[in-house]
C-alpha cells in the first residue's frame, strides 16, 4: 500500500478553485514530482495535504486517513513541507531553526546525530550555525530550509519550488542534495515549474494543468512525451 | 536631600514595575500583533485579589511576618491572573483571530471596560488600602532614602526580567515562541501547536503583572478598581518607547519611563516656576510616547516592520 494516496482532493481559497478532484500516490522510498505551470494548483496541493488549507476529499498516510487535523497533527505524523520561499526563521539563528526542526523529538542523543549529518551534508550551515538565519544568501537559506525539514525525520517530504529564485548552480547542488536524501530512503514529493529538473530526478510524475491532474506516468516517459516537451519542456 | 537622586530611585521603582506590565504587552505583540488593552485591567485584578487574600490573612493570622502575607496575596493572584488571561484569550481573541486586526483591538478595549466594571461590582468604588504590614526600614544612600519595599521591588523585577530572558531565549517554549512570532504557519508546520503557545504567552505575561500589581499596591498602598487604566497606558507607552514586540525593549522602556517621569515630577515645579505641579506627573508618560511615534516609531530597540518574516 503507497505511503501517500490522495483520492478527489479539492482545495479551494478566497473563491477560488485551485485544485478541483485530483487523485494520486506515493508510495514508501518514492520520489515522485508534480509538475506544470504557474497557477496550476501544485503549491495548493501540498498546503492542502498539510492542513494549511482546509482541503475536501480523501488523503491516506501511512494507512490512516487524515481528517480536518491541524497542520501540527499532520507534522507530527511524519509529513513535512518545505515552503514556496522557504520559510525560514530569520531572526532565529541557523542552529536554533534546525532545533526547530526537532521540535516534537525528545531523543537528543538521536538529534544531535543528526544535526551533525545536516552540517555534514551542509557544511556552509556549519560555518554559520550561530548567525541569524536572515543573513543568509537565498541558496544557504534553502539548504537551511531543507536541512530542518529532514532534522524531524519526515516519512514524507514535501518540497514546493526548491529551485525558485536561486543561480543555476545553487541549483545544481539543491538538485544533487535532494537526490541524495531520496537515495537514503526518504520517501519525497516534489512541485517544480522546473520540469526538467524535475523529470531528470524523480522517479513518476503528475502533469497539472488548471487544478487537475492530466498526465501521469513515470519521469523517464514523460520527458518523451511530445505533449510535455512542447508544454513545459521548451520544444 | 537630594532631589536628583532621590527621584531616580523612585523612578528606577516605579519604572521596574512598568517594565514588568510592559512585557505583557510586548509579548503578545510580538505573537499577535494585538495591542491586548485589557492588560492594565489583568494588572488590576491581580492586586485586588492579593489585596483580598491580604486582608483575609492578616484578619485570620495577625502573627504572621507581613512578607509572609504579602507572599500568600501574590500566590493566589498569580494564578487568578493566569486564569482570566487564559480566558480571555480564548474567549475574546481567538474567535476573530482571522478577523481584520481592528476587530481584535476594539474587542481588547471592550474586555477591559468589563473587567473594570467586574472589579467595581465586586470590590466596590473606594480605595482598598494596604494593610501596613510590611517593615518601613529605611537606608540613605548619596543622598537619598530607599525603603526595604523599593530595594524588594527592583530586586524583584530584575529577578522576574532574567527569567523571563531564559525562558524566552534557552528554552523549547521560549524558542517555540519566537518562531511562531516570526511565522505562525511555519511554526504549524514545525509541530508546534500554535494555539498553545499563544495560551502560553498571555498566561505568563499574566503572572508576571499579577505580580506587578501587587508591588504596586504595596508601593501606594491602594489599590482602586480604575487603577489599570493609568497603569497599562504607561506600560504601553514603555513597550513603545522599547520597540513594541521587543522583550528587552520592554525592560528597557520601562527603566527609562519610570526615570523620566519620576525627573520630570520632580523639576516640572522649578521649570515653571511653580505653575506645574508634580501632580502632572503622568503627562510625562504620553509626551515619551508622542515622541517616540514621530521620531522613531519603531522605538529604542525595535526592528523594522518589513523585516518581520
Amino acid at each position: 500500500m503507497s505511503l501517500l494516496q490522495v483520492r478527489g482532493l479539492k482545495v479551494a481559497y478566497g473563491g477560488i478553485q485551485a485544485v478541483r478532484g485530483i487523485d494520486f500516490d506515493v508510495a514508501q522510498g518514492e520520489l515522485v514530482c508534480l509538475i506544470g505551470a504557474n497557477g496550476a494548483g501544485k503549491s495548493s496541493t501540498l498546503k492542502g495535504l498539510m492542513g494549511l488549507i482546509q482541503p475536501h476529499g480523501e488523503v491516506f498516510f501511512a494507512g490512516e486517513r487524515l481528517q480536518k487535523q491541524p497542520t501540527h497533527a499532520i507534522a507530527a505524523r511524519g509529513m513535512a513541507l518545505v515552503p514556496e520561499g522557504r520559510g525560514i526563521f530569520g531572526r532565529l539563528t541557523v542552529a536554533e531553526n534546525l532545533a526547530m526542526g526537532a521540535y516534537l523529538r525528545n531523543d537528543r542523543a538521536e538529534i544531535k546525530a543528526d544535526l551533525a549529518r545536516a552540517f555534514e551534508l551542509f557544511p556552509r550551515l556549519a560555518e554559520r550555525s550561530k548567525q541569524l538565519a536572515g543573513t543568509l544568501s537565498g541558496g544557504e537559506q534553502q539548504m537551511l530550509a531543507i536541512a530542518r525539514a529532514m532534522m524531524g525525520r519526515p516519512r514524507l517530504l514535501l518540497l514546493d519550488e526548491p529551485s525558485m529564485g536561486l543561480a543555476p548552480l545553487m541549483v545544481q547542488k539543491i538538485y544533487a542534495t535532494i537526490a541524495a536524501i531520496a537515495h537514503e530512503g526518504v520517501t519525497i514529493l516534489l512541485v517544480e515549474q522546473n520540469a526538467n529538473l524535475a523529470l531528470q530526478v524523480s522517479h513518476r510524475a503528475y502533469v497539472m494543468e488548471s487544478g487537475a491532474i492530466t498526465l501521469s506516468g513515470p519521469s523517464h516517459e514523460l520527458a518523451r512525451n511530445p505533449q510535455v516537451r512542447a508544454a513545459y519542456l521548451g520544444d | 536631600m537630594d532631589i536628583f537622586a532621590q527621584q531616580l530611585v523612585n523612578g528606577l521603582v516605579l519604572g521596574s514595575i512598568y517594565a514588568l506590565v510592559a512585557l505583557g504587552y510586548t509579548m503578545v505583540y510580538g505573537i499577535l500583533e494585538l495591542i491586548n488593552f485589557a492588560h492594565g485591567e489583568v494588572t488590576m485584578i491581580g492586586a485586588m485579589v492579593a489585596l483580598t487574600v491580604i486582608g483575609v490573612l492578616a484578619g485570620v493570622a495577625p502573627d504572621l511576618p507581613g512578607v509572609l502575607v504579602v507572599l500568600g496575596g501574590i500566590l493566589v493572584a498569580i494564578p487568578a491572573c493566569m486564569l482570566l488571561a487564559f480566558g480571555i484569550e480564548k474567549i475574546a481573541y481567538r474567535p476573530l483571530r482571522k478577523a481584520p486586526r481592528l476587530a481584535p483591538l476594539i474587542t481588547a478595549i471592550g474586555v477591559s471596560i468589563i473587567l473594570q466594571n467586574l472589579a467595581m461590582l465586586i470590590w466596590g468604588r473606594q480605595y482598598v488600602s494596604f494593610p501596613e504590614i510590611l517593615p518601613t526600614t529605611k537606608f540613605e544612600v548619596f543622598g537619598a532614602h530607599i525603603s526595604l519595599l523599593q530595594i524588594a521591588i527592583v530586586v524583584l523585577a530584575l529577578t522576574i526580567m532574567a527569567c523571563l530572558w531564559l525562558l524566552v531565549e534557552r528554552t523549547r517554549l521560549g524558542r517555540a515562541m519566537r518562531a511562531t512570532a516570526q511565522s505562525r504557519e511555519v511554526a504549524e508546520l514545525m509541530g508546534v501547536n500554535v494555539d498553545r503557545v499563544i495560551s502560553a504567552t498571555f498566561i505568563i505575561g499574566a503572572a508576571i503583572a499579577a505580580i506587578a500589581g501587587v508591588m504596586v499596591s504595596a508601593y501606594y498602598g491602594l489599590a482602586h478598581y480604575y487603577m489599570g487604566f493609568m497603569l497599562g497606558l504607561k506600560a504601553f507607552s514603555a513597550a513603545v518607547l522599547g520597540g513594541i514586540g521587543n522583550i528587552a525593549g520592554a525592560m528597557l522602556g520601562g527603566l527609562l519611563l519610570g526615570v523620566i517621569e519620576a525627573l520630570g515630577a520632580g523639576y516640572i515645579g522649578d521649570i515653571t516656576g511653580g505653575f506645574l505641579g508634580s501632580h502632572y506627573q503622568d503627562v510625562f508618560a504620553f509626551f515619551v510616547l508622542i515622541g517616540v511615534l514621530v521620531f522613531r516609531p519603531s522605538g529604542l530597540l525595535g526592528e523594522r516592520v518589513a523585516n518581520r518574516a
